[in-house]
């Protein structure tokens, strides 16, 4: 799957929280979106791309997001 | 006429209040007592006794108008001969409605009425019930002593016979010859449609029936509704499917197919043929009445290019060749159980329909989660109403409309958003418009200058024209009014909503940042209009929200649900009649598609696949392990596709080739699966990338069940056999069945008990119920067995309602010098989305191809005139279509339908979508109009591409 396709999605959710103050929180809920809406294969492309990369391209508490998920699913493994 | 077995009791039943209590009069009539409310006419005091009082100008659809007075009783103590339908009951009154002095005085008037009128046999011979003859046949009265001399045959003197009939418009006939000048038609026309086409032109002897300004009903403002006809009590007016196909034998209820308003329709039949189909005037959602799609649009049902034997190919090179469905079903199913083998278990999956049955839709998402073993289900809700659920299940609890249509009748301010209801949901848009002519106040809120803004006796109060993609900004700025001037409902919002997430959001809307005076420059609406129409609504004793794709379908679409919600708690506006949010859904069945559990991440009643105790009473019915994964979202499918992880899936009744946004990209993606199979009534769009074909069921030809807007439940029934041999609901159980998971249904009813069994919301409904009551709201259950006509009463679902910040997020989709103009979509009346159906029908003559709409100075500059071609350029493709100069549409935005697929008007549209639920950004695509003179390089692909995809390659030899 493309990941600026990914990227840019994840994003758009970032968008969404970016008013909320408090960074830990806008994170927990990214997180929980990405979890609950996305399919397996979309998920384990963006954790990969984190890997990868850092996550370069994911804005603020996207980036975060992101990276819980791919400490979840090392911690899983 | 209305429907064969309908019994007219003459007057309409006294409106009932909102708190439900009205006083009861009871009267005496011929000897026998009934009791009926307050305001009740004699007339339908009777009929409800079973004495129907003879009438001519009364039906129980219009005011009674008192004209012909042919049902002319007696009141005990009273002078006189009042007229049973102006006079409302009294009590303890005492009524005769036979005498002799009665019986002489109407006959005296049905053999004035019939002097000059067609003969009985004339009559008859149209096929229609004429209620003159019926009237005068149970009177006794055979002749007319004011009947004209007759010289050689011809009547001496002025009558009205051998007038010009007017069959302009394609599904009805005007016969002036049969008109008796009752009025019943014009009425029908401002009462109940709210047109306002009809007129009685001339006076006394020369006055007559007239279309507008004495044009043809097809060149006059009717819109086609056919209210006119159903009224008419004689053969005036009369269908031209009765004139030439004869009289119907018998009607049975159904549900209409195509708007989400799902009015209840009589079909009548003769053997196996629909004769006409008439609104039913006890239908809940629509009271007796329809509109032209409902109504006359139907042909498409039998129309010549039904696929009606299932077809193969192994590539989508190669012509069609027909199968039996045993070869095609079992070609699909090894087709799925290879590309699983060869892929993995996730590399499959399906699309459920907005337009099949809740049934039908339950089986496909059960067949993917149980027989493909993953959750890779979608459905075209996706593409219009995905934020709806989510957006309202996030703040009140419950991913549906609040009310029921009959509730706009107790509002006193309508804010309408995004919708375009005289067009999308003529029949809601009728009952709107009867309110507003009450009085009610109206706010609308569209770039586009829509019907409602102005249409005759209704003006909007405030028409808060936005630029296309604002809409969270203006409602940020419509909350920073409410609540910085003191119009929330702070006891309200104490009581039900959740008090920290109110502080949060009020905080955030009284920054300066959100006054609508700092998003003047963003949204373009005036501040003071913003100001103007925030007081109206906020200081409303009831004010509700209706609202349509204009909102969901952004980038911001869930956003723009949540303020909407965000607003309604805040003034109070939720949990009882008169008030709520009301989304208007396109199609037949988007509620039904999304309560039935075809999105990938829930089950049937909105519940996570991740909910362990959910999953395992699924589990424990269906018999196999649940994924707790969600699967694959529509687009997601088509990006998988496009990596290859995505390779095979069953359509059941979409056409995402046609209705999905970037075609194309949804087309490449289509071409790189390996095994596409499509089920539907026609060769769509989407089916020229198909490997099998399933022919499909037309509403008349299956039992099953529709929900509308409302959460209204109501029944299809079958009045036909499906001509492709299956109903939906068996093509789906034979390719479970071949995919090697039996599923043992012998009827439709068998699987809404499985419904009710798993899904709390719906475990009192049942197809006993239905047939008892007509329709069921849900949640309908032990709690509500009769239905929940109005949610939240008491508490949010929820319990608490919760806020939500909700910041404005600008879209990606901007006008830069490329690309300067926004463009937006929408729809017509007399189309249906991408118009399979209703291009199939007469509805032609009103529609036949999408025109872009362009504002006289953006055409100017570009130096397009009226009718030109011109080429519609973004960053996703391009298209040519006609230009429409007008001024409904603002400087810098224009506007096209997209009822026709060459029209390609989703070739432009990108693939943006709203951050929560996918659904595609099609209200706002940045792009550039000029003026050009062929078609767009997509089209003439397109042709090419048609041509060869309806190749088929029948047993009996080589079709063309
Ligand atoms: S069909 Fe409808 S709109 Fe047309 S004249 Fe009759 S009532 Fe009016
Ligand atoms: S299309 Fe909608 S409004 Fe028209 S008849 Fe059908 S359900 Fe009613
Ligand atoms: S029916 Fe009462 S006056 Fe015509």
């Amino acid at each position: 799957m493309h990941i600026d396709y990914l990227v840019r999605m994840a994003n758009d959710i970032g968008a969404f929280f970016a008013s909320e103050q408090d960074q830990g929180v806008a994170a927990a809920s990214i997180r929980q979106h990405i979890q609950k809406f996305w399919d397996p294969r979309m998920r384990s492309r963006i954790i990969g791309y984190y890997n990868d990369t850092g996550g370069m391209d994911l804005e603020g508490p996207v980036r975060t997001a992101v990276q819980q998920l791919a400490e979840q699913t090392a911690a899983k493994a | 006429m209305h429907a064969l077995d309908y019994i007219d009791p003459g007057t309409p039943a006294v409106p009932r209040p909102a708190d439900g209590a009205v006083k009861q009069v009871t009267v005496e009539i011929d000897g026998f007592t009934v009791t009926v409310p307050d305001g009740t006419s004699i007339m339908r005091a009777a009929s409800l006794l079973g004495n129907q009082i003879p009438k001519l100008c009364a039906t129980s659809s219009l005011k009674a108008f008192g004209s012909c007075r042919l049902c002319l009783v007696e009141i005990e103590g009273r002078k006189g001969y009042p007229a049973s339908c102006t006079t409302t009951v009294a009590d303890g009154m005492k009524i005769r409605t036979q005498s002799e002095k009665l019986g002489q005085l109407r006959n005296n008037v049905l053999e004035l009425y019939l002097s000059d009128h067609p003969s009985e046999a004339e009559c008859r011979s149209s096929n229609n019930r004429c209620e003159l003859h019926e009237m005068a046949a149970a009177a006794g009265v055979t002749e007319s002593r004011y009947a004209l001399p007759a010289v050689d045959g011809v009547p001496a003197g002025c009558n009205h016979q051998h007038s010009e009939k007017d069959d302009s418009n394609p599904y009805f006939v005007f016969n002036q010859d049969a008109c008796i000048v009752c009025s019943r038609c014009v009425r029908a026309c401002d009462e109940v449609q709210g047109t306002f086409a009809l007129t009685i032109e001339g006076r006394g002897f020369g006055s007559k029936v007239s279309a507008s300004q004495s044009e043809s009903f097809l060149e006059s403002e009717c819109v086609s509704c056919g209210a006119c006809v159903e009224a008419c009590p004689t053969t005036a007016l009369t269908e031209k499917s009765v004139l030439a196909l004869g009289k119907a034998e018998s009607a049975v209820a159904t549900t209409c197919a195509y708007c989400g308003v799902g009015c209840t329709f009589k079909a009548e039949m003769k053997g196996e043929q629909v004769i006409r189909m008439v609104p039913y005037r006890d239908g809940h959602a629509n009271h007796g009445h329809a509109c032209v799609k409902g109504r006359f649009a139907y042909g498409y049902a039998t129309h010549a290019d039904r696929i009606t034997k299932p077809m193969i190919r192994s590539k989508i090179t190669d012509p069609w060749r027909e199968v039996s469905w045993d070869e095609a079903i079992s070609y699909a199913a090894s087709e799925f159980k290879r590309i699983q083998a060869q892929y993995g278990p996730d590399s499959v999956g399906g699309i459920t329909s907005s337009r099949c049955t809740n049934e039908e839709t339950f089986l496909v998402q059960k067949l993917v989660r149980a027989a493909f073993g993953n959750n890779n289900v979608d459905t075209c809700a996706r593409v219009c109403h995905s934020p709806t659920g989510y957006g309202l299940k996030n703040t009140l609890g419950e991913s549906a409309g609040t009310q029921e249509f009959d509730s706009v009748m107790f509002t006193d301010v309508i804010m309408l958003i995004g919708a375009n209801p005289t067009e999308g949901h003529p029949v809601f848009a009728s009952q709107m418009k009867r309110r507003l002519r009450q009085g009610a106040k109206l706010i609308i809120i569209d770039p586009r200058q829509i019907k409602l803004v102005r249409s005759p006796h209704i003006e909007a109060d405030y028409h808060l024209q936005l630029k296309p993609g604002t809409n969270v900004a203006l409602m940020n700025s419509i909350a920073h009014v409410i609540v910085t001037e003191g119009l929330a409902h702070g006891e309200y919002i104490t009581d039900r909503c959740e008090a920290e997430s109110w502080e949060k959001w009020k905080a955030f809307v009284s920054d300066p940042k959100n006054s609508p005076e700092a998003m003047e420059a963003v949204t373009g609406v005036p501040a003071m209009a913003v100001r103007g129409a925030a007081r109206m609504y906020g200081s409303a004793p009831n004010g509700a929200i209706y609202y349509g794709l204009g909102v969901t379908e952004h980038s911001q679409g869930t956003t723009m649900v949540m303020a909407i919600a965000n607003l309604a708690m805040a003034t109070g506006n939720l949990g009882r009649v008169g008030v709520g949010v009301n989304p208007l859904r396109g199609q037949n069945n988007v509620q039904g598609s999304c309560d039935m559990g075809s999105f990938p991440h829930e089950f049937s009643g909105y519940r996570h696949v991740s909910d362990d105790a959910v999953r395992a009473t699924f589990e424990a019915q269906w018999g196999v392990p649940l994924q707790s994964e969600p699967g694959l979202r529509i687009p997601n499918m088509f990006e998988a596709a496009l990596d290859g992880s995505f390779r095979a899936v069953y359509i059941q009744g979409e056409d995402i080739a046609q209705s999905d946004p970037n075609t194309t990209h949804v087309t490449s993606a289509l071409s790189a699966m390996e095994c596409v199979v499509v089920q539907d009534l026609f060769l769509n769009e989407t089916a020229k990338f198909a490997h099998v074909f399933f022919p499909g069921s037309s509403f008349l030809e299956k039992n099953g069940t529709f929900t509308n807007a409302e959460r209204r439940i109501g029944r299809v029934r079958k009045v036909m056999q499906p001509l492709g041999g299956y109903e939906d609901w068996e093509v789906t159980v034979l390719l479970s069945k071949a995919l090697g998971y039996p599923m043992d249904y012998t009827h439709p009813s068998q699987i809404m008990d499985e419904i009710a069994l798993l899904t709390p919301t719906f475990t009192g409904v049942n197809y006993q119920k239905l047939d008892k009551l007509g329709s069921i709201q849900w949640p309908c259950n032990e709690a509500a067995p009769a239905g929940t006509p109005t949610m939240h009463i008491g508490q949010f679902v929820r319990g608490k309602g919760k806020f939500w910040v909700t910041d404005y997020v600008p879209t990606r989709e901007k006008s830069t010098s490329r690309f300067p103009l926004l463009l937006t979509t929408g729809r017509i009346l007399t189309q249906y989305n991408v118009g399979a159906q209703t291009r199939r029908t007469h509805n032609v003559v009103w529609h036949d191809e999408d025109r872009l709409e362009i504002h006289p100075h953006d055409a100017d500059v570009r130096g397009i005139l009226d009718g030109d071609w011109v080429g519609i350029a973004s960053r996703a493709g391009e298209t040519v279509l006609r230009a429409e100069v007008t001024d409904r549409v603002q400087p810098g935005v224009v506007y096209t339908t997209f009822h026709f697929p060459e029209s390609g008007a989703n070739v432009v549209t990108t693939d943006n979508s709203d951050w929560a639920t996918n659904c595609p950004e099609y209200k706002v695509t940045a792009v550039q109009v000029v003026k050009v003179n062929q078609p767009s390089e997509w089209q003439k692909r397109y042709r090419e591409l048609t041509e060869r995809n309806t190749r088929i390659r029948r047993r009996a030899g080589v079709h063309a």
